[in-house]
């Protein structure tokens, strides 16, 4: 069983990573930071729907050192981001860019609100509109006096 | 034998399903004579696909690896209850939990129906008899459960390790629950939309069934939740993953259903929009439940991987979904406009609730399924992540959270913005003033956090102030006030609780986002390490065997602040049947927060990499989950609203 036991243990060896390891984590708390906060807007390319923050594949680990490559040597977050778009194409950004193949994506909700309220606002308006009662005709309003009359 | 006659049972159902729709659909006219019989063949759905559902549970639990589904999804060595579970944990077995599910409901109806009118039943059961019968033909046609292997194989295939867990044991059973609850309220539109006959009486009707599986669905969202967050490993409680959104989509329309179902109810009005709203919560629970099966939300490519059964599924899709809203722009017409209300009232607020919930549902489809269709188009690839979703999904409940609390306060018909906003000014002042004070003690540096939390206040003082408003304290006497509020309708207090528990679930969300603490590092065995005022010690690592995987279990010692000590123990497990390593955290709640702690790696000189995370209130984003589902059973124990209740109001219903 314990042979058994270190097989099983030596079989971890192979097994990747698991997310950010704390030899990648820089000595800047505030460098570290941001690269954090970049780290979590990338996707790791070879999982399904992981951010590399959370991914424990290689590439993932690539792609941080990356990043924090590019944070030592000075660059902006903005080109950091530019520098893996380059390199990995759009598909790398979880946050699409604001684009005219986007347009749909990003203008959807506004478009759906703006629909939508502005329905509610005709809606609205022909209810009320409607709500005001027609004038009564010459024979309602003769019953209507018959009955008043009957009444006193 | 016994799959056999599983198999047999399941075939019968199909008939019988089939017999009951055309019967239904084509006879509802006729609703007193077929009425008895449509009752009768719902029963005996339910009846034998439950009978096919024991078969297979008994094939898993014997470890039957002639069963091919059992062979690829279990193993001898796994425990009862994962035996058991492996039942659903896979594709073929999971449609026929779906479908006993739907039978059940259908059955349901059938049982506590009988004060329905007879021409609606029979539609009802024969548009849900409709649904069976296409699920299950789909079943037994594409994906068999009870296909046999020959030569039988000596060993199962395990199921996934990850899905070894008492979550497989409830979440999956929670949220088809549901999912397919929402089938009785598509049964309900598709009958009103047939017969043209539509009113207050049928908003009743079908409020308890949207209710129960609202509240099933929301329960179903946060225990997956849960799941995820203690089982992947980085205490992550959301990803914005297309399998998620594909549930919380129907839950946002349900949640709008809820709503506008309650205009109708109260006012007769919005009969058109609530019908459409049932018909669109089903229909994202279908796309729910099927676009991830076919594995076309994952990636466009797996759907190429089994194409048969995709292109069925979203054949069935398209009938349903398609069908529902032909019917619905051939026959909404029918259905007469009823009360009529100032734009500012409760009408009104519910309506905008309904408008912010409608897009909130938009923005989450458009970003799971944009990036499919665009490569499907024009071949680009773009990813659509959490990022996009928290921008948008956030920008659009901001406001809704920020109206919330006015639309109890307002009165039907028409309301009075400038008194509301007087009677909670109260709320207000102590919203602004606990989140300057909690700004005050913690100083958090997150820059939307003070917004959020602002948010997650007022709603939350918003639902206690509805109360204390109801119940007239500070106006009358204290003794008085006390009787008013013992005396307030169960449905006022599901309203306030519900609203409470939103409250309580973006507090939850805020803080733990804000205030978090993590720290990733290596540890000799004997070193300690502090996080968030807690002192980690790790005493040792060793390893041990568990029933059916190896693992290495680190041991800690935890200081609390105050003193106290506690032991944690996380895992890395590595399950030899399947070759499949899991990590398991260890979790301990102190209050309303937890520590999370999580065993990586070791490294070559002897140390091993540790997580720890210190995440403050984040059990409130699931306590508030569970106020909200609590709320809902509330409100279905509301005597008024009792299924049988409204039976004279039901006689008396005018036709229109």
């Amino acid at each position: 069983m314990k042979a058994l036991l270190t097989c099983l243990f030596a079989l971890w060896l192979v097994v990747p990573a698991l997310a950010v390891l704390p030899d990648e984590v820089l000595s800047d708390p505030a460098l570290e930071a941001r690269a954090r906060d970049i780290s979590s807007q990338l996707r790791c390319l070879v999982c399904q729907n992981e951010s590399i923050d959370e991914s424990n594949a290689d590439l993932a680990r690539e792609i941080r050192l990356i990043v924090r490559e590019r944070l030592v040597a000075g660059n902006t977050d903005q080109e950091v981001m530019q520098f893996l778009v380059d390199r990995y194409g759009e598909y790398v950004l979880l946050r699409p860019v604001f684009a005219p193949h986007t347009i749909m994506l990003w203008g959807a909700p506004p478009l759906v609100l703006l629909i939508g309220g502005v329905a509610i606002a005709v809606a609205v308006r022909r209810r009320q509109s409607s709500a005001d009662p027609a004038p009564l005709t010459p024979d309602e309003q003769r019953v209507l006096d018959d009955l008043d009359s009957a009444g006193t | 034998m016994a799959i056999e006659l599983g198999h047999f049972a399941l075939i019968l159902a199909f008939a019988i399903a089939t017999a009951s729709a055309m019967l239904g659909l084509w006879a509802w006219r006729q609703g007193d004579r077929v009425g008895l019989m449509l009752r009768q063949g719902a029963l005996l759905q339910f009846l034998l696909v439950a009978a096919a559902f024991a078969a297979l549970i008994q094939a898993f639990v014997v470890s039957d690896f002639s069963l091919a589904i059992a062979w690829q999804h279990s193993h001898s060595a796994q425990p009862l209850l994962f035996k058991i579970t492996s039942v659903w944990g896979n594709h073929e077995g999971s449609m026929v939990l779906w479908i006993l599910i739907l039978v059940g409901m259908g059955a349901a109806v059938a049982m506590f129906g009988s004060n329905l009118p007879r021409d609606l039943l029979a539609l009802v059961l024969g548009a849900q008899s409709l649904l069976v019968a296409a699920f299950t033909g789909f079943t037994l046609f594409t994906s068999n459960p009870f296909a046999r292997l020959s030569p039988v194989p000596f060993e199962g295939q395990e199921l996934n390790p990850i899905l070894q867990d008492v979550g497989l044991a409830v979440h999956p059973p929670l949220l088809y629950a549901g999912y397919v609850g929402f089938s009785v309220c598509f049964s309900f539109a598709i009958a009103a939309l047939i017969s043209g006959r539509i009113d207050a009486a049928w908003a009743r009707w079908v409020r308890p069934w949207t209710l129960v599986s609202w509240v099933f669905l929301t329960l179903g969202i946060a225990m997956g939740s849960y799941w995820a967050y203690y089982e992947l490993g980085w205490g992550g409680w959301w990803f914005w993953d297309p399998v998620e959104n594909a549930s919380f989509m129907p839950w946002l329309a349900a949640t709008a259903l809820l709503h506008s179902a309650l205009v109708m109810e109260k006012r007769n009005a919005l009969k058109i929009w609530t019908i459409f709203l049932a018909i669109i919560t089903f229909s994202l629970s279908l796309l729910g439940t099927f676009m991830v099966r076919s594995g076309v939300l994952t990636s466009v490519h797996t759907f190429a991987s089994d194409p048969t059964r995709g292109l069925v599924i979203l054949a069935l899709l398209a009938a349903f979904i398609g069908g529902a809203f032909a019917l619905f722009a051939f026959r909404a017409s029918a259905l007469r406009a009823g009360g009529l209300f100032a734009p500012i009232s409760r009408e009104g607020a519910l309506i905008l609730n309904n408008l912010f919930l409608a897009t909130a549902t938009a923005a989450v489809l458009t970003g799971t399924l944009y990036p499919i269709l665009l490569e499907a188009l024009t071949g680009r690839t773009i990813s659509v992540g959490a990022p996009f979703f928290t921008l948008t999904f956030g920008a659009i409940m901001a406001p809704l959270l920020i109206v919330l609390p006015f639309g109890p306060f307002l009165a039907w018909k028409r309301g009075d913005l400038i008194a509301v906003t007087q009677r909670l000014a109260g709320a207000a002042g102590a919203t602004i003033f606990v989140t300057i004070l909690v700004f005050a003690l913690s100083g958090a540096s997150v820059s939307l956090a003070p917004v959020g939390l602002l948010l997650g206040f007022w709603v939350g003082f918003g639902a206690i102030a509805e109360l204390i408003d109801k119940a007239g304290f500070g106006r009358m006497s204290l003794g008085l006030s006390l009787r008013r509020l013992a005396g307030l309708p169960r449905t006022a207090f599901s309203t306030a609780l519900a609203h409470f528990g939103v409250g309580v679930s973006v507090i939850g969300i805020v803080a733990a986002t804000a205030w978090q603490a993590e720290l990733v590092t290596t540890m000799q065995v004997g070193e300690s390490r502090e996080i968030g005022g807690y002192t980690v010690t790790l005493d040792d690592v060793s390893e041990r065997q568990g029933e059916n995987f190896g693992a290495e279990t680190a041991r800690f010692t935890v200081t609390t602040p105050g003193g106290g000590l506690r032991m944690l123990a996380p895992e890395r497990r590595l399950y030899p049947a399947s070759q499949t390593p899991t990590t398991e955290a260890a979790i301990e709640t102190y209050g309303l927060s937890q520590l999370y702690l999580q065993l990586g790696e070791s490294n070559p000189d002897g140390s091993h990499v540790i997580r720890a995370w210190f995440k403050p209130y984040v059990t409130l984003i699931w306590l508030g989950a569970v106020l909200m589902a609590g709320a809902g059973v509330l409100s279905l124990t509301d005597r008024r609203l009792r299924i049988g209740a409204p039976r004279p109001a039901a006689r008396t219903a005018p036709a229109e």
